[in-house]
This record gives structure tokens, C-alpha cells and sequence, in this order.
């Protein structure tokens, strides 16, 4: 059973991720790069990983793909432009692809990683909790790269919000500054004016 | 049976494909972009497994901080090639020869 | 000393009341007025002289115990101490009330000499300044702070002789001593690393204890020639006192130094900081008796210096130049009593003449100002009845200097005469000689000058004529109080300081070399000395050049011109110097351009310049300009370059 879903998913995401790269339009590849990744996540339920599969749903396929895809629809691109040159190059994308592969099958197909080294371990009970044997790890040995990690998105966060952020010289907007400084004497002007008398002449 | 070198041939392949991507898509870089996320989650499949059948959590810690960190990487190169395509008006990477010694 | 002040303090505040002075009136120079500057100065000087004073009661009169402490540790390195100390003993105490009384009398000088001069106030701070950097080298009790002393006089005396800044002769002059300074320093320093060497200390105490159990030590400076470190080391200190105390060939900034202010060349050029060598020298008894190679040096280049350095002084036309070649002419003699082991000796005359050329310098001061800022003698003559406190205090000065019988200079430089004839190391003979002759030539140009100056027609123009008047107080003030010591100091100490017990814990002279306590023998106290020496040889001498000196330049003044003529070649010789500044300025100067320039031509420009840094930056740039082919600026292309990598890798870890 465990075997089935595996190679199902598998096979899943091994396609997805070929229509991601061989796909003409960014849009699609969006949603096909979605796709690899919750099978991947299914692949990862399968190693006991719920947390991080939970997480890659809700982060990735929740908050970076969507942005992708804002940003494909955003950006006026011309799609015929950018996928010429396709078929020149696929047969050096081959190459080089079945090369790496063959160096990658090399390596973790041997004997250093079968059976005998590498045993599959006892399932888990129904009760186990990924999450709270992460978040034990997490906030004692971890925590001071987990502070990082918090420092590294907030940075994230400004560095995006001021790169993208553009001030348009004749845009209206607030300068919140210079509403709380404001007196009174700026907004309000007293004009003591001089009552005039007018000039009745009798009998007019 | 599932070995630990079923996932990892899975990664490699994922890797893989992901790399032939940035040779085939040379000119788009939002695919580009896809393409390197692809090779995360290679590499992040990778350490799960590891993980799995060690039965040590520090590769699934390690999967957390790749995520925040490419989490983070996605947002910043995506402003980035925001304000790219807003100065030059285009993202085909051969456009892009400024660094050209 | 004092009852409710520790000895320590008492030296400290002798040492600071100076410094503080300097460092207010340099400061504060914009803020305060000519008045402020000189009191506080003055008052610093005063307050140390008036403690020295004591010191010198408490140690000569009250024979306290020789204070050796440290009051301050700087650093601490492999078990070796850098520190401040003092060590006061007889000398010391001596040298104390040398310096200060000296300083305070050229502080008052001051007021009137630089008058109307801009640089009034820094001028005060610097010799204030010089007075705390003499202070710590004569009470200094290890070699690195009598280094400190030593630059920092030397610093105090370049900034002093390029007073006038704007004034190119003077700046000429101040790098002139700097660099010559320079050369003496250096052998100074390396004598000073000699001696760490060997002792691994650099407290006096210490390396004079051990100086005896490493007298056979020996160096290979050359290989395969064997020295023996103790003459090394001395001879390499003697270099130091050879550059501050001017001894040829070092010799050659000392007049060029008279391009200061006269004050300062009665102060440190005359009468305490060029003595430092000699200073130093009888502070190193220990060390320089443990070698006789470097007495026999120490005293050929005395000798030298007394006579060759006498005959200078009898051409010279500038007042103060005069004055300069006799203080070189006496540095020389003094030096010669140290090469005889006579160290109280020269310590007795580097005192006496203390007073006598500082007095001698303040007049030479004093005539200037009355002649409006002339110097050449030629245009002087007959100042006797405008100035007379300056002739009368001129007059005692020089009779000193010349060695007159009963003024001080008699008795000091009689003794060194004496003890170089009592003395038998090599070149005893040669020394003798030269201070001999040396007595006629110091009588004849001394007495030259003192009667072209203050005798004969009057050759001054009718301008300066008209306002040629005696110095105000404040300069003749100084000149008496200097000239009752230069009078009367030689006979009050001579039987203390050089026959009796007053150098005894502090001098240590070998029994073999013990010159002084030879003439002891002979010695009835000082109006027997008077008897004796009207008969003898350098009384003759003397008399013989005050009469060449008044048939000269009083009875038949058209002679010297004669003589000049007839005599020309000895005097272009005379009048060059000997050519040391010809050969310094052709041989070592020019040398050392020529050197600079070749290094530089092939060394710097060529070689580092040319192949080394402009040829590696080329080479980087034919380099990269053939490898920027590869960069294509294309992101797959350097993609791709990744990818190769981690193929090829993966490659190695596979295979």
C-alpha cells in the first residue's frame, strides 16, 4: 500500500515538474509547480513529516505561489518572446540533466544506502505528534536559529516592501509626520479687524 | 518496501528535472525562479528522508529553516524582478548583460 | 627631608613645578598675558630651585642616605621593568642646583631679552619644558627614562634653535643639530640595548652591581672577531654623550646652534644640556672603568675637541660664535677628565663652567641688545663706558674661563690639567698636550674678544651710538648673580667635591686609574693650589696668550690682518671648519642622496613600483582582460559554470 502511494505521488510529481519547466505559459507553470508541490507533500506524509507537509501547503502552495502568480499577471511579458530558443537548447537541458542523474543514481543507488544501513523504522502510534517532537527541538536546541529565522523574514518583508515601494512625485498621500507636529497658529490665523464707521450723513 | 533510496533517486530526479529547467527556460526568469524552488524541495526531500530513517528531527529543523529562508528568498527576488521589469521593461535574461566584463 | 613630606614627593614636585609651568603657559598662550606667562614659569623654576637648594643641604651637608626608588612602573615585559625613577645622590643633587639655578637665572634674563619678541610666552613654556626634561634625565635612576631625558632635551633644544621659524639659517641650524643628534642617538640607544643584553635590566643599581662579574664578556660583531662587550657598549654609550655634548666629529651643530636665542644658548648650549653627556658618562663610571679601550677613545677625542675646536674660536667674527667654539673647546677638556678617570673632575668643571659660560653667554646677550641685534665683533669696540656692569661681569666670566688663578675655572680646569698628566692610559700624553696648548689658545681668543668688544675705538655706526646704554635689571640681575659663583664656587667646593669624600658613594674609579687620589697627595687646599699654580706651566700659558691677545688687538690692532695674510692657507683652513661641514654636506649628505636616489630609481620605482606593484596590477589586468571573455553577463551562462562544478564534483566523490 505504502509502496502504491509512493510511486503514485511520485509519479505525480515527476510529471508536474516536468510540464512545469516545459510549459509556455509562466501561469501554468504556476499551477503545475502547485501541483509538484502537494504531492510532494503527500511523499513527505509518508516519511512521518506531517508538520513540514502541513507547512509546505499552507507557505508555499498558500503564500509563494500566489505570489507568483501576482507577479506573472503583474508584469506585461511576452510569452512568444521568452520560450524562443526552446528546442535549441533542450538537447544540452537533456544532457546535462541525464548526466547529474546518472552521477545522483550513483551515489544513493549503491550499497551505502540500501536495506542493511538504512532499516525503515517502526511506524509510529496514532498518539505521536510530529509537531510538538519538532517544537521540543525547536525552542531548546534551536531557538537561537529559529531568533534568526525571524530576523531573516522581517528582513525579507522590508527589503521587498522598499524595493517595490515607488514614490510618484505627484501622488497624493499623508505625511503622517507633519499632521502630529502641526500647531495651531499654522492652521488657525486671529485677523483683529478694525471696525470702520460709516458715515451717515443726516438727512440723506 | 520503501527504502531510503527510492527518495532519494526521487530527489535526484526532481533535481534534475529543475536543472534541465534553467537550461530550457534560459530567457524567463520567473520560470527560473520556479526552477530553484524546484531544487529546494529536491533537497528538502532529500533531508526528510535522511531524517525519517535516522530518526533524528534535526533534518526535518533543517527543512523548517530552508522553508523560512526560501520563503523569504521568493519575496525578495520576486520585489526585485518587480522593479527590474519596472526599469527595463522586460525580464528576458538576455537583456539582463549588465554584468558583462 | 622635609617632616611631613615623603623624599619622594619632595623629588616629584622639584620634577613637576617646571613641566606644570610649561604645559599652563603652552596651553593657555592665546588666553593669558606676557606677565601670567612669565610668573608661572618663573614661579615653577623657583619653586624647584628653592627645593633643590634643600636637597642639596640634606644630601651634601646632612649626609642623607642615596634615595633609589621607583615611583612609577610603566610597563612590565618578559621580567624586564620600564619605569619612572629617581636617584638622587651627590651628583644628582649637584647637578639639581646646577640646572635650576642656572634655568631660573635665564627665566629672569628672559624678561628682558625677549622683551619685545612675539614668541615671548612660547618661549617660556619651552624652557620651562627643558628644565622638567633635564630634571628627569639627571634624576633618572634606570637608562630609559635618562633616554627620555635625553630626546626630550634634544626635542626642547631643536624646537629652541628654530626658535625664529621663519628665519631659514635657523631652520637650517635646529635640523642640523636634530640630524646630528640623530647619529649620536642612535650609537646612545644601541649602547642602551647593550646593555639590556648583558644585564637584562635597565636599573643603574642593578647593571652597576653586575657590570663587574661580566667585564670579561665578549661579542663577535664581525664573525670570527672577538670584542669584548664592555668597551662595545661603552663606547657605543660615549657615541650618545659624543653627539650631545658636541665632541668632534659630532661637534658640527653646536655653533650653528647660536642661531637661537641667547638665553637659550647660555642654557642648553652652554651650560647644562650639552654637559648631559658628561653627566652620563660619570653616572656610567662603573661601566667605562671596566674598559680602558674606551677611556683611551673618550679621552683622544676630548683632547682633540679641547685644542682643534680652541682655534676656531680665535677667527670667529660673530660674538656668539665665539663663545660657542670655547664652549666646545671646554665640553673637550671636560671630556678629557672623563677619559683620565677624573670623573669628579669633570663633574667640578662642567659645574664652574656652568656659571662662568652662562654668564659669559647673558653678556654676550646683554651687549647684543645694546647694540640693537648686532653680533659681529668688528662693528663693536670701546662698550667698556656704556655698559659697565656687563664689562665688569664679562671680565670675571672670562678671567674663569681662561683659568685665571682664584676664579673657579682655575681651579677646575687646573685639576683636569693635572690629572691628565697624572694619568697613563694610552693617549695620556697627547691629551696633555692639547689642554696645554689649550689654555694659550682659550686665554688668546677669550681675551680677543673681551678686548675688541669692550676696548679700542668705537666702530659701531653713529645710530646705534646714540642709544648704546647699560640693560635694564632684569638682564644685569642675572650676570651678577652668575658671576659671584663663577668667582668664588671653585675654591668654596674644590676641597669637598674633588679631594674630599663628596663623590664617594656615587663615582667609582679603579685603583689603578685613580689620578685624582694621586694628586690628593699633593693637594694643601685651594690658596696653596693659587701658589702653586702662579709657577707652573698653564699659568704661563695664560699669561703668555693675554699678552699675545692685548699686543694684538689693543697695542697694534693693523697685526691681525698680516698675520692673516701671511698665514692664509691655515686660516682658509681655520676659517672652513676643518671642512667638517664641507665633508658632511659633500661626502655624507650628497652620499646619502646619491644612495636615496639610486634605491629609489632602481629600488622603489623600478623594482617595487615597476615589477612588483605596477607590474602585478598589469599582469592582473593582461589577465583578466583575456579571462573577461568568459564573462558573458548572461545568468545561464554562469548557471551553467555552476552546474559543470557540482557535475564534476560529484564526479570526484563518486569515482
Amino acid at each position: 500500500m505504502e509502496t502504491f502511494v509512493f510511486y503514485l505521488f511520485s509519479a505525480f510529481m515527476v510529471m508536474s515538474a516536468l510540464m512545469v519547466i516545459t510549459v509556455h505559459n509562466p501561469v501554468r507553470a504556476a499551477f503545475f509547480l502547485v501541483l509538484t508541490f502537494f504531492s510532494s507533500a503527500a511523499v513527505w506524509l509518508l516519511l512521518e513529516a506531517e508538520f513540514l507537509a502541513v507547512i509546505l501547503i499552507i507557505v508555499y502552495v498558500g503564500a509563494v505561489m500566489v505570489l507568483f502568480l501576482f507577479v506573472v499577471m503583474m508584469l506585461d511579458i511576452n510569452i512568444a518572446e521568452l520560450k524562443r530558443g526552446f528546442v535549441k537548447n533542450l538537447p544540452l537541458a537533456v544532457i546535462v540533466a541525464i548526466a547529474m542523474f546518472t552521477m545522483i543514481y550513483f551515489v544513493v543507488s549503491g550499497e551505502h544506502f540500501s536495506v542493511e544501513h538504512f532499516a525503515p523504522p517502526a511506524r509510529h502510534t496514532a498518539d505521536y505528534s510530529n509537531i510538538s517532537e519538532l517544537g521540543q527541538v525547536l525552542y531548546t536546541e534551536y531557538v537561537f536559529a529559529f531568533e534568526i529565522a525571524a530576523v531573516i523574514l522581517l528582513v525579507g518583508i522590508v527589503a521587498a516592501i522598499s524595493l517595490t515601494l515607488r514614490r510618484r512625485p505627484n501622488t497624493r498621500h499623508q505625511k503622517i509626520e507633519d499632521q502630529v507636529a502641526v500647531k495651531s497658529e499654522d492652521r488657525l490665523r486671529v485677523v483683529k479687524v478694525e471696525p470702520r464707521q460709516r458715515k451717515y450723513e443726516v438727512g440723506k | 518496501m520503501l527504502t531510503l533510496s527510492h527518495f532519494l533517486i526521487l530527489g535526484g530526479i526532481i533535481f534534475s528535472i529543475s536543472l534541465a529547467g534553467v537550461f530550457i527556460n534560459r530567457k524567463n526568469i520567473i520560470i527560473l525562479l520556479m526552477c530553484v524552488e524546484l531544487m529546494l524541495l529536491a533537497v528538502n526531500t532529500n533531508f526528510i528522508a535522511f531524517s525519517y530513517f535516522l530518526g533524528d528531527s534535526a533534518g526535518q529543523v533543517f527543512v523548517f529553516f530552508i522553508l523560512t529562508v526560501a520563503a523569504a528568498e521568493a519575496a525578495i527576488g520576486l520585489a526585485i524582478l518587480v522593479v527590474l521589469f519596472r526599469n527595463k521593461r522586460t525580464i528576458n535574461v538576455e537583456d539582463l548583460d549588465t554584468l558583462k566584463g | 627631608m622635609f617632616e611631613n613630606y615623603s623624599d619622594s614627593q619632595v623629588y616629584l614636585a622639584i620634577v613637576l613645578a617646571p613641566l606644570i609651568g610649561s604645559i599652563f603657559a603652552g596651553i593657555f598662550n592665546a588666553y593669558i598675558s606676557k606677565a601670567v606667562a612669565h610668573t608661572v614659569t618663573i614661579a615653577g623654576v623657583g619653586i624647584s630651585f628653592i627645593l633643590a637648594l634643600f636637597v642639596f643641604e640634606y644630601h651634601a651637608f646632612n649626609d642623607a642616605q642615596i634615595y633609589n626608588e621607583t615611583v612609577y612602573t610603566w610597563l612590565v615585559s618578559d621580567g624586564i621593568r620600564f619605569e619612572v625613577g629617581f636617584l638622587v645622590d651627590n651628583l644628582t643633587s649637584m647637578m639639581l642646583v646646577v640646572v635650576s639655578f642656572v634655568s631660573l637665572m635665564v627665566h629672569l634674563y628672559t624678561i628682558g631679552y625677549m622683551q619685545e619678541d612675539p614668541g615671548y610666552k612660547r618661549f617660556f613654556s619651552y624652557i620651562s619644558l627643558f628644565t622638567f626634561s633635564m630634571y628627569m634625565l639627571v634624576m633618572s635612576n634606570n637608562f630609559l627614562q635618562l633616554f627620555f631625558g635625553w630626546e626630550a632635551v634634544g626635542l626642547v633644544s631643536y624646537l629652541l634653535i628654530g626658535f625664529y621659524y621663519k628665519k631659514e639659517s635657523a631652520i637650517f641650524a635646529n635640523m642640523k643639530a636634530f640630524l646630528v643628534n640623530r647619529v649620536g642617538d642612535f650609537g646612545f640607544i644601541l649602547g642602551i640595548a647593550g646593555v639590556l643584553m648583558v644585564f637584562n635590566t635597565l636599573d643603574y643599581a642593578d647593571v652597576f652591581s653586575a657590570a663587574a662579574a661580566h667585564a670579561d664578556q665578549t661579542i663577535e660583531l664581525i664573525p670570527g672577531k672577538e670584542w669584548s662587550m664592555m668597551t662595545v657598549i661603552c663606547i657605543l654609550l660615549f657615541i650618545g654623550a659624543m653627539g650631545k655634548s658636541a665632541q668632534v666629529p659630532l661637534h658640527v651643530w653646536l655653533p650653528d646652534s647660536m642661531e637661537g636665542p641667547t638665553p637659550i644658548s647660555a642654557l642648553i648650549h652652554a651650560a647644562t644640556m650639552v654637559t648631559a653627556g658628561i653627566f652620563m658618562v660619570t653616572r656610567m663610571s662603573p661601566l667605562f672603568e671596566l674598559s680602558e679601550t674606551a677611556l683611551s677613545f673618550i679621552l683622544v677625542i676630548g683632547a682633540i675637541t679641547a685644542l682643534f675646536m680652541g682655534f676656531l674660536g680665535i677667527i670667529q667674527n660673530d660674538i656668539k660664535r665665539v663663545v660657542a667654539y670655547s664652549t666646545l673647546s671646554q665640553l673637550g677638556y671636560m671630556t678629557v677628565a672623563l677619559g683620565a678617570s677624573a670623573y669628579s673632575a669633570a663633574v667640578f668643571h662642567l659645574m664652574t663652567h656652568a656659571f662662568f659660560k652662562a654668564l659669559l653667554f647673558l653678556a654676550a646677550g646683554s651687549v647684543i641688545i645694546g647694540m640693537h641685534h648686532v653680533q659681529d665683533i668688528r662693528q663693536m669696540g670701546g662698550l667698556k663706558k656704556y655698559m659697565p656692569i656687563t664689562y665688569w661681569t664679562s671680565l670675571i666670566g672670562t678671567l674663569a674661563l681662561i683659568g685665571f688663578p682664584g676664579f673657579s675655572g682655575f681651579y677646575s680646569k687646573d685639576s683636569i690639567i693635572e690629572a691628565v698628566h697624572a694619568s697613563s692610559i694610552a693617549g695620556s700624553d697627547f691629551a696633555y698636550y692639547s689642554v696645554l696648548i689649550g689654555v694659550f689658545i682659550t686665554a688668546l681668543y677669550s681675551l680677543r674678544l673681551f678686548f675688541i668688544v669692550f676696548h679700542g675705538e668705537e666702530r659701531m655706526d653713529h645710530h646705534t651710538k646714540e642709544h648704546l646704554k647699560e640693560s635694564p635689571w632684569v638682564v644685569w640681575l642675572p650676570l651678577v648673580l652668575l658671576a659671584i659663583p663663577s668667582v668664588i664656587i671653585g675654591g668654596m667646593t674644590i676641597s669637598s667635591v674633588l679631594y674630599g669624600d663628596y663623590f664617594n658613594n656615587v663615582v667609582y674609579v679603579q685603583q689603578a686609574h685613580d689620578v685624582l687620589g694621586h694628586l690628593k697627595e699633593d693637594y694643601h687646599g685651594p690658596f696653596s693650589m693659587i701658589l702653586h699654580g702662579i709657577s707652573s706651566a698653564p699659568f704661563l700659558l695664560m699669561a703668555a696668550g693675554i699678552v699675545v691677545a692685548w699686543f694684538l688687538y689693543m697695542k697694534n690692532p693693523e697685526l691681525p690682518a698680516k698675520i692673516k695674510n701671511i698665514f692664509s692657507p691655515i686660516y682658509y683652513v681655520l676659517d672652513s671648519k676643518y671642512g667638517f661641514d664641507a665633508f658632511n654636506e659633500k661626502v655624507i649628505a650628497a652620499g646619502t642622496r646619491g644612495i636615496g636616489n639610486l634605491l629609489s630609481k632602481f629600488g622603489d620605482i623600478l623594482i617595487i613600483d615597476g615589477i612588483i606593484v605596477n607590474g602585478s596590477a598589469k599582469s592582473v589586468a593582461w589577465f583578466s582582460g583575456l579571462i573577461r571573455n568568459i564573462q558573458t553577463g548572461y545568468l545561464y551562462h554562469y548557471a551553467f559554470a555552476m552546474i559543470l562544478g557540482l557535475i564534476g564534483l560529484l564526479y570526484i566523490t563518486v569515482y
